[in-house]
């Protein structure tokens, strides 16, 4: 080992080593952890989650920078590896972070970051880099936002759940694909799914009180609006929709690369669906429609402070404001790892449904 | 073209929306908080709301009347409740979200018992309808002095709004409920009389803490545990609630209430209850409850000749809490000097049921105590036959479960181990589990999601009025026997000291306190 810093007043213990293995850092994992204990009993390592994330080595900083802005939702010990052309040898950085205890007799978390940069050719062989280093008996999540599709293949047998955000992709399609084979495998996390949670949960609260029900299977028109960009998360809603409601997706016509357009079957009636982008600052939806043959229409629309709603029932329009504060892009990337641990039903058959959608 | 009448009646019963949603939808209410500008709507109703609106979890269409006697303005009131948010609200606050929270807030001032308090909650609650389109559930939340609730309960009646077709109206009572058993049932029959028991939510926000309901997940989650939870293996249980601080300017407050029904007989009986409980078959909030009342029914009140014996009060004198000299409760501002009101109180009890006959269940509680601490701590009976040597070392010692509730929130199990070297000796070692090294998320405050679950109408975490009277049925002759004895000197215990040393007088043969 050459470097561990153990002043008590660091927030951070740091070690390095230059041509190293797995196991030399999982040796000073276990060094680090040993001197920062010993230093302080108070400071206990954090044990919820591995999150291994492999990364261009030009991205890696830039990678690092939204895993730190995800507020509290941090995996215990993340393993970025930066893959660089040309390197055939593994460099290492292991930052120890912790909290010291404002209460002398309390206790402070501490979250371990491992950097390993490495060539093209260990991703075939990841396993037995990443494996040493994770923390056994704790759930894996692997996300590759810059490709390295055989890293998934390559951590199979360490892998519980997968981050994907299907709006990353260049086509929707294949980012479906991709998702849709994951999910034989693992759990997957679809960050363009986790763009629709706030719009779920709104209209299914639209449709909650008893006397609104009715409308929700006289449905005759679902317009989706979303920022250019974002058309997976928009399939994705569309989807789940046509999911919950029994409706049968099928093709939609695409008039470009983020606007569809159809008719789908909903239980003998007819629907128009209608997916389009439109000028928005902030990634992932800005607004839906939903009009019903029994008189009733809704929008929502993303707007400041939450989602301004206007609704029209019998001829009769309201607006009004439906509360909630934006959780913004590293906020979703930290509700993505909050998801690792929990499991949600109905991302599949969404994910089906908007699939038949291409 | 299908028509709505065509769906099935089940099928429009449930709503097809709400499968694998985290948050689920709460019906459009209007809540109406009387005690608007009181110190608990200050620091934690308005505070939960506001992080309820940020998250995203209040219903679609939330609407808010504040009642108090103060002569404000609703824009005085909207200030009011935007300082109060700013100061105590768990995440900062996005003014877009606050502005939309507070912008038709209402504040209707005047007397609890002014009949015309109540026609203006009817007409704002009827303009809030006819202009959102759609019945509003109602929440009235009484958040006011005790002496208030039976006035406001029954002009709420008088005033017709305690229920409503088609429409669910709950009324959420802080607590105290009650002073004593008798008051306590008789709040109960006024309540009773305006209001079905589903429509009562009785708060104790301790059941919102995460990790009091995480003793339910303790208890019936864990096949580890219950084969011990016994008789048989469990020797004695300790309730700790200690407080390094003092009474904080609750003078008023405090002088009439004292430890025993500020501390013991909701917060500290709730805890050994969910501790001792018998499985429920299911988690609604009916057969929990009932689980409840039965173990607390099976905890024999003392006698008024025990009481001497098992419970022991106390009150903090002059002394020394983190380095500075501290006042005694006596000489707190706004204490009478003579005042007989106990800070601490340390309690013995039994249960009477095949589970638990025989076993102790101590609970202490105290202010100006050395530190801040809220725990359980179970202690296994030592094992019956020791072959192992204990020359040279502290020894087997009895294993113990500590459930830690704050600061630190987590399980601490006592183990015994080998000391490394060449002898077989034996220490204790601890196996700890800290919430925070296992969960990212951050707990929610008590108060955000009791007040989401009584909108929603859950009342698994609320109490049942069959229940609140057995909590006071258990403390009723302490209270009696204290008050009846106006002669005896009342122990006193310095500031910043681990409380009375008589505290151990209550302890069956073989048992101590557990240090702080």
């Amino acid at each position: 080992m050459n470097a561990i810093a153990a002043d008590t007043n660091a927030a951070a213990d740091v070690w390095t080593e230059q041509d190293t293995t797995p196991a030399a850092i999982e040796e000073a994992l276990r060094d680090l952890l040993r001197v920062r204990h010993a230093a302080n009993q108070g400071l206990a390592p954090a044990r919820v989650l591995n999150l291994v994330v492999v990364v261009d080595c030009d991205s890696k900083q830039e990678i690092a920078s939204r895993l730190r802005r995800v507020g509290r939702y941090h995996a215990s010990r993340t393993i970025l590896c930066a893959v660089q052309p040309g390197r055939s040898t593994l460099d290492a950085r292991v930052v120890m972070s912790y909290e010291q205890p404002e209460d002398p007799a309390g206790f402070g978390l501490i979250r371990e970051i491992v950097e390993i940069d490495m060539g093209p050719d260990h991703l075939d062989r990841l396993q037995t880099i990443v494996d040493p280093v994770i923390v056994s008996d704790l759930p894996t999540m692997v996300w590759s936002p810059h490709g390295y599709d055989q890293t998934f293949e390559a951590l199979s047998e360490l892998t519980d759940v997968v981050l994907f955000d299907s709006d990353d992709e260049p086509d929707v399609t294949d980012a479906f694909s991709r998702a849709r084979s994951q999910l034989h495998l693992s759990y997957v996390v679809d960050l363009a799914w986790l763009r629709t949670t706030p719009w779920r949960e709104r209209l299914a609260a639209s449709f909650d009180p008893r006397q609104r029900r009715p409308a929700l299977y006289e449905i005759t028109e679902f317009a989706i609006r979303h920022c250019v960009g974002a058309s997976a998360s928009a399939l994705l809603l569309a989807g789940w929709l046509c999911s919950r409601l029994d409706w049968e997706a099928s093709a939609l016509s695409a008039t470009d690369a983020d606007t569809f357009e159809g008719t789908i079957s909903a239980d003998g009636r007819m629907v128009e669906l209608r997916i389009e982008p439109v000028e928005q600052e902030a990634p992932g939806l800005a607004g839906v429609t939903i009009s019903s043959a029994v008189g009733f229409s809704l929008s929502l629309d993303r707007g400041p402070g939450g989602l301004r709603a206007h609704a029209e029932r019998d001829g009769q329009e309201r607006t009004w404001k439906v509360l909630g504060h934006s959780r913004g892009e590293a906020g979703i990337l930290g509700e993505g790892v909050r998801q690792a641990l929990l499991r949600d039903p109905t991302y599949g058959p969404a994910l089906a449904a908007a699939a038949r959608f291409r | 073209m299908a028509t709505a009448s065509a769906q099935p009646a089940v099928q429009q019963e449930v709503n097809p929306l709400v499968g694998g949603l985290e948050r689920l939808p709460v019906h459009p209410t209007a809540m109406t908080i009387f005690g608007a500008t009181g110190d608990l709507a200050h620091r934690k109703i308005l505070p939960a709301l506001y992080n309820l609106a940020h998250d995203g979890s209040l219903p679609e269409r939330f609407e808010l009347i504040g009642i108090a006697r103060s002569p404000h303005s609703d824009e005085d009131f909207r200030d009011l409740a935007r300082a109060s948010i700013q100061r105590f609200s768990r995440t900062k606050p996005d003014p877009d979200v606050l502005d939309a929270l507070l912008a038709d807030l209402r504040y209707l001032p005047g007397s609890f018992d002014d009949a015309d308090v109540y026609r203006r909650i009817g007409q704002t609650l009827t303009e809030f309808e006819e202009r959102d389109g759609q019945p509003l559930n109602r929440i009235f939340y009484l958040s006011t002095a005790p002496q208030f609730f039976p006035v406001i309960v029954t002009a709420l009646g008088e005033a017709d709004l305690a229920r409503r077709e088609g429409v669910e109206t709950h009324i959420v009572i802080e607590k105290p409920f009650g002073y004593r058993l008798d008051s306590a049932k008789e709040l109960n029959r006024t309540v009773l009389e305006v209001f079905e028991e589903d429509q009562v939510y009785r708060i104790d926000h301790y059941l919102g803490k995460e990790t009091v309901q995480n003793l339910l997940a303790f208890r019936f989650a864990n096949a580890l545990f219950e084969p011990v939870w016994n008789r048989n293996y469990i020797d004695n249980v300790q309730i700790t609630a200690a407080e390094d601080i003092g009474i904080e300017r609750r003078a008023s407050y405090y002088e009439h209430a004292g430890a025993l029904r500020d501390l013991v007989q909701n917060h500290m009986l709730q805890l050994l209850a969910l501790l001792a409980i018998e499985p429920p078959a299911s988690f609604e909030a009916n057969r929990l409850r009932d689980e409840k009342v039965k173990l607390l029914e099976s905890i024999p009140p003392p006698t008024p000749r025990d009481v001497s014996k098992v419970a022991l009060r106390a009150q903090y004198g002059p002394g020394v809490s983190e380095g500075e000299p501290v006042p005694g409760y006596r000489q707190e501002e706004g204490v009478d000097p003579h005042s007989r009101t106990e800070t601490y109180v340390a309690l013995r009890l039994g249960i009477s049921n095949w589970r638990w006959a025989g076993v102790p269940f101590y609970l202490r509680t105290g202010k100006r105590l050395s530190r801040k601490v809220t725990e359980i701590a179970v202690t296994l009976k030592p094992v019956p036959h020791l072959a192992l040597k204990t020359e040279g070392s502290v020894g087997v010692l009895p294993n113990q479960v500590i459930l830690m509730v704050q600061p630190d929130e987590g399980v601490s199990v006592s183990l015994g181990a080998k000391i490394p070297g060449p002898r077989l000796r034996i220490r204790p070692v601890n196996m700890e589990f800290h919430y925070g090294t296992s969960f990212m998320s951050q707990s929610p405050e008590a108060y955000e999601r009791l007040i989401l679950d009584a909108m929603r109408g859950d009342a698994t975490l609320f109490t049942r009025n069959d229940e609140i009277e057995a909590l006071w049925g258990i403390i009723d002759p302490v209270l009696s026997v204290w008050r009846e004895d106006t002669r005896s000197p009342i122990r006193q215990y310095a500031a910043g000291s681990s409380g009375p040393a008589a505290a151990s007088s209550i302890l069956l043969p073989g048992n101590e306190w557990r240090r702080l």
